[in-house]
């Protein structure tokens, strides 16, 4: 007996015990009260207006709500009614995963790639350009596009096709089934160029010019070699920040859908999951509902923010 | 005073000893060789002059289309210029502005006092948090970052009854507090920042440590100094944020509506309105555009060295 007992004792030397953590651990935060305090005033605004509501609404997907009368639980029934009894909604998943797998990844290298080449050249050029490519994601213009892309023969696009000879009558590429999810993607890539790209320009200037400098002397060679040995491995907070903003844009996609090629879109072409659960919760008052679609192409968010972050880590390390 | 020595200590250790003296020529010259051949730089800028013309196309039709005169907003084919360019639309909008029965200064002063207070609150507090959530490494720290990941990832329309429900247990509705707050709570620009943080290198915060330096010293007199980009570009994200805030259902009365509203109003009713819009769209760019500028000037090559490296 006694033999085991001081077997126990000294496998446990070393370890602490979880109040002597504990203990530990609230000495470190006193020690360090004045980081707290610091953190303080936005974890509090934070906490009140962001996390309290985002808690608030998890359950949601479970109730019945409708907005007048208090919410209903009901368990899984609006998850089972959305994938074996909701067709539309299996199709706005289609349309989401198209969307996302052609804008996310190719405005993602597009956003690094024109950070990079801005950052090569002469420091007047690269504000000029930077506003360039950032304006088109500051501005609201819906109309300019509808005007592009317009069915009748007023539409710039169609004018300069017909012009060219290349259609002979007016194609209706907002009303079109066959476009109308093309025309979208392509509209969305026009203004991705946002908070992914302006960070990732901040990224590059923020690189210590000393190790370029290391780096010719080491034997970089060129551009290329530079930006793969030197910069991408110190970007990588900056591509991680580009990532999860992306992911966000990508997959939440809707309003471009629904300004641009109406709601709903032509046979549910352009209809994504953002705009199925706008459907529920602001035409049809069943938010309830809109909460288990929300909730739906969250988790498909994190799994897809996980995956990402672990190739990301991959590459940087 | 404990911040000035530190200025001046972090001053001594700037060059690397390697590039020190005379190696520093030498560095410079090879760096200017390492393959940057200048067709290259030409290609580069021809490439983005190209890809440029073609992304400003929508907003150079947006103004185009504020200065047309109506009887050229529909004429076939449709035109890339303007013949005969009006302020027409502009004076049209501000004309149905001054109508509303609230002075239109009213919604100007909403407008910009929202928009300073959202900014200047936004980018201290995350600033700091993002300092600490970056280079600390306390209890709690690493949930609070996946949090807030996970936070941004977050997109449900259920969140805004929620976040009304929060302000009317507070007493905030139709008040400046349910206009700022909510976006004040954002945690986009704490994300960029605290990502941008993390290449800080410890020796810096340490050697300001040793010097006695308080957390928030650091923070302000060492860390932001060598954080400019980032915090010019929190700036713009935070002010084009903030210059766009509606209120929605949080704000109702008509004396605390903010410009986006009522320039939206404005755009939308009457007649022929195309070209009224786009004036109010091209309107409300520009203060986001002249934010965008003077921060971008800012940030440009002062980034020169950022103190010690590992």
């Amino acid at each position: 007996m006694e033999h085991a007992e001081q077997k126990r004792d000294q496998s446990e030397i070393g370890k602490r015990t979880k109040q002597e953590e504990r203990r530990l651990m609230w000495l470190q935060v006193k020690q360090n009260k004045e980081c707290y305090f610091m953190m303080l005033p936005f974890m509090l605004v934070f906490f009140i207006f962001t996390i309290v509501p985002v808690v608030m609404s998890l359950p949601m997907g479970f109730t019945d709500f409708d907005m007048v009368q208090l919410p209903k639980f009901i368990g899984l029934s609006n998850y089972t009614t959305l994938f074996l009894n909701d067709s539309i909604f299996i199709q706005s998943i289609r349309v989401t995963l198209v969307f996302a797998l052609f804008t996310g990844p190719l405005s993602y290298v597009l956003c690094f790639l024109l950070a990079w080449l801005i950052n090569e050249l002469h420091p007047k050029l690269k504000t000029i350009f930077t506003l360039i490519f950032y304006a088109p994601s500051m501005a609201n213009v819906y109309t300019v596009w509808q005007l592009i892309f317009s069915g009748d023969s007023y539409g710039y696009l169609n004018s300069v096709l017909l012009n060219l000879g290349l259609v002979t009558a007016p194609v209706q590429w907002l009303t079109d089934s066959s476009y109308v999810l093309g025309v979208v993607i392509v509209v969305q890539l026009w203004i991705s160029l946002g908070a992914g790209f302006l960070a990732l320009r901040a990224g590059f200037q923020n690189i210590d010019r000393s190790q370029y400098e290391a780096g010719a002397i080491e034997g970089i060679k060129n551009r290329w070699q530079e930006l793969i040995y030197i910069t991408i491995p110190s970007m990588g907070p900056q591509l991680m920040f580009a990532a999860v903003m992306q992911i966000v844009s990508s997959f939440t996609a809707g309003t471009v859908s629904q300004s641009l090629v109406g709601f709903p879109s032509t046979d549910y072409k352009a209809h994504t999951i953002m705009t199925h659960a706008y459907d529920y919760g602001w035409v049809r008052y069943e938010m309830g509902y809109a909460s288990a679609i929300c909730m739906v192409l969250f988790i498909a968010m994190l799994v897809c923010n996980k995956l990402i972050s672990k190739l990301l880590s991959n590459f940087m390390d | 005073m404990a911040a000035l020595n530190l200025q001046e200590k972090k001053k001594e250790v700037k060059v690397p000893r390697k590039y020190q003296a005379g190696n520093i020529e030498k560095v410079r010259g090879s760096n200017k060789q390492a393959g940057k051949k200048i067709g290259g730089t030409i290609g580069i800028f021809v490439f983005l002059t190209v890809l440029g013309l073609f992304m400003a196309l929508p907003i150079y039709l947006a103004i185009i289309m504020s200065i047309k005169p109506v009887h050229e907003l529909f004429v076939f084919p449709p035109k890339l210029y303007v013949i005969d360019p009006t302020l027409d639309n502009f004076r049209d909008m501000f004309q149905t502005l001054s109508d509303m029965w609230v002075p239109f200064s009213r919604y100007v002063f909403n407008s910009v006092f929202v928009t300073i207070c959202v900014t200047v609150a936004q980018c201290v507090f995350a600033s700091m948090a993002a300092f600490i959530l970056a280079k600390c490494r306390l209890p709690g720290m690493n949930v609070m970052n996946k949090i807030i990941v996970t936070s941004l990832l977050y997109q449900s329309n259920v969140i805004y009854i929620m976040q009304y429900i929060v302000m009317a247990r507070l007493g905030m509705i139709n008040t400046y507090w349910a206009l700022i707050l909510p976006s004040v709570a954002s945690p986009m620009c704490l994300f960029l920042m605290r990502q941008s943080m993390t290449t800080i290198p410890d020796a810096m915060i340490e050697a300001a440590k040793v010097d006695g330096a308080n957390m928030f010293t650091i923070c302000w007199k060492i860390v932001m100094p060598n954080q400019k980009p980032a915090l010019m570009t929190m700036i713009i994200f935070a002010f084009q944020a903030a210059w766009n805030i509606q209120g929605g259902t949080l704000v109702y009365k008509e004396s605390l509506k903010t410009l986006p509203t009522v320039v939206q109003q404005a755009a939308s009713s009457g007649l022929a309105r195309a070209g009224v819009a786009m004036a109010a769209a091209v309107f409300m760019l520009v203060p986001p555009i002249v934010i965008f500028m003077l921060a971008q000037r800012n940030v440009i090559e002062t980034m020169a060295h950022s103190g010690i490296k590992d």
